[in-house]
């Protein structure tokens, strides 16, 4: 087997007294889709946020693409990274969060023109042309100009994931994609995600839509109380849980 | 009629009427209407008082008003403001980012100014710097503690001018300060999140994202300040700077019009703070680009 795409190693994440992961260990392949699954507060939202070093782990590392998140080792030491350097390997990491947090200050377009002019020195009108085929493969072609407030939920969703491929990131991590969203909206994100899943990109979805891991997931890992309690293919942690906390759980979402 | 007794059993379920055909009568104000004839009333009693009582002395108003001498007092003024607003807000700005630093040091020095600044009153504060050269024979530059090398003769670098400037700009540090922070503060931390997650370098996440976005809250408090400035220059004239207010004090001590000269700082101050509010108003519309209200 190649290395894996993310390496998560015995990761330990506390927010004072709180300790919300308890030794998380993850791996995923290029090219595949895993899908978090877990009541809240199992940790999972902050185990995708330690994957870009949004919050810093206290203990195990994290490497993606080979490479270790917020560390350069030199001997027999790991440096912390600059700020700069940081930022720089996030470039390679898409994230979209619940949120959407888009610039609502900027057009549609402006938001995803912005990173890669800003942070890949790319120049403007080349990625100008980039960010209209992004909307474009987002069915949002004609909202260009358009300011965040005149979109609704889901079309903010999806300008916010063309923001995020605009990197062209090696990997997407999706925060609870859905979970702000209307439910006659859940469907349109979910399709793009989808869609992007059948093009083989490699993505880590935290979500509570079964039927979208079901559907889509290479592998599913369930999440409660800062640990893995169990993974497999969908079939497996689905419908032939192996722990009582996974039935449990399903039984209350299914 | 009592309220328990049986409906009159004459009477027929009515045809469902059709009340659009009615005439609507909208309700009446008479006090609003009082009220409006006594406001009407005050206020022409004030407009004829001001036409024809003589203690206005309308025509030594108008002869003042563009003279050369009180024009050249609005420019000082304006100049005050100006710097004192620049400066102001280029400190402020720096301040307000220490005190939203992790460093704790950072953090204490910027509240400490902050708390020395709006605790000395405007005009103590300026009479210090006045008397600068009191305290300070001259001013050296060149390695901290270590040897200078160039020197300054206080008297001569801290004209009263530039002792007004700086004494304005370092007291308007401090409400700036604040004001940066606020609206810094008022944009939601997800905003930076996602900045920081696209791997925008740090300085642009600022200029570009933070900012302009803080600035929706920062303006009305700014422009409120900067108005306040720019009547506030009016108390240098305790360290006869040439400004508005001290000029007309001048004119009347000579010719003992104090009334109309009054009215001429008056009508100016008015006149420019009516341009600020103008000039916010458009800047506002600038930074509301993509807002909902």
């Amino acid at each position: 087997m190649s290395a894996p795409m993310v390496d998560v190693r015995s990761v330990h994440k506390s927010f004072g007294a709180l300790e919300v992961l308890k030794g998380v260990d993850l791996q995923v392949r290029a090219g595949e889709v895993t899908v978090v699954l877990g009541p809240s507060g199992s940790g999972k939202s902050t185990l995708l946020r330690t994957i870009n070093h949004l919050e810093k782990v206290d203990q195990g590392w994290i490497s993606v693409d080979g490479a270790l998140v917020g560390y350069r080792r030199s001997g027999d030491k790991l440096y912390e990274l600059r700020e700069r350097e940081i930022l720089k390997q996030r470039t390679r990491i898409g994230f979209v969060f619940q949120n959407f947090n888009l610039f609502p200050h900027l057009t549609v377009l402006e938001n995803i023109v912005e990173a890669p002019v800003s942070a890949l020195k790319r120049p403007r009108k080349e990625a100008t042309e980039a960010a209209r085929g992004l909307l474009d493969r987002v069915g949002l072609a004609d909202k260009a100009g358009a300011y965040p407030k005149q979109l609704s939920g889901g079309q903010q969703q999806r300008v916010a994931i063309a923001r995020a491929l605009a990197l062209e990131p090696r990997l997407l991590l999706f925060d609870e994609p859905t979970s702000a969203l209307d439910p006659e909206l859940v469907g349109e994100v979910l399709d793009v995600i989808k869609d992007l899943a059948h093009q083989g990109t490699t993505m880590i979805v935290v979500t509570h839509e079964i039927g979208f891991a079901r559907e889509v997931a290479d592998t599913v890992v369930f999440m409660d109380d800062g640990r893995v309690v169990e993974q497999g293919s969908p079939g497996d942690v689905l419908d032939a849980p192996r722990h009582e906390r996974t039935r449990a759980f399903l039984s209350k979402v299914l | 009629m009592s309220l328990t007794s049986d409906p009159p059993l004459a009477r027929t379920p009515a045809e469902p009427e059709d009340y659009g055909a009615l005439k609507v009568v909208p309700v009446r104000h008479p006090w609003r209407w009082a009220a409006v004839v006594v406001t009407a009333v005050l206020l022409a009693q004030f407009a004829h008082g001001l036409a024809t009582n003589a203690g206005w002395e309308w025509e030594v108003f108008a002869e003042f008003f563009t003279a050369e001498v009180v024009l050249k007092a609005v420019w000082v003024t304006l100049q005050l403001t100006v710097y004192g607003t620049a400066l102001g807000f280029a400190l402020g700005i720096v301040l307000a980012f220490m005190r939203l630093s992790a460093s704790p040091f950072l953090k204490a020095v910027a509240f400490a100014y902050i708390w020395a600044f709006r605790s000395i009153p405007l005009i103590v504060q300026l009479l210090f710097w006045f008397n600068l050269a009191y305290l300070y024979k001259e001013l050296q530059f060149g390695i901290p503690f270590g040897p200078g090398f160039f020197s300054f003769d206080t008297m001569g670098l801290v004209g009263a001018m530039s002792a007004a400037v700086l004494g304005l700009a370092l007291h308007q540090a401090a409400y700036a300060a604040e004001i940066v922070r606020g609206g810094v503060l008022s944009v939601d931390g997800g905003q930076l999140e996602a900045a920081a997650a696209l791997g925008i370098p740090r300085l642009r996440q600022i200029r570009r994202i933070v900012l302009p976005q803080a600035m929706r809250s920062i303006l009305p408090n700014a422009a409120n300040e900067v108005i306040s400035l720019f009547k506030g220059t009016s108390i240098v004239s305790v360290m006869a700077i040439g400004e508005l207010f001290y000029q007309v004090q001048v004119i009347y001590g000579r010719n003992g019009r104090v009334v109309p000269l009054l009215m001429v700082a008056t009508a100016w101050y008015i006149l420019l703070t009516t341009a600020l509010s103008v000039i916010q108003h458009y800047v506002e519309r600038h930074f509301a680009k993509g807002s909902t209200r």
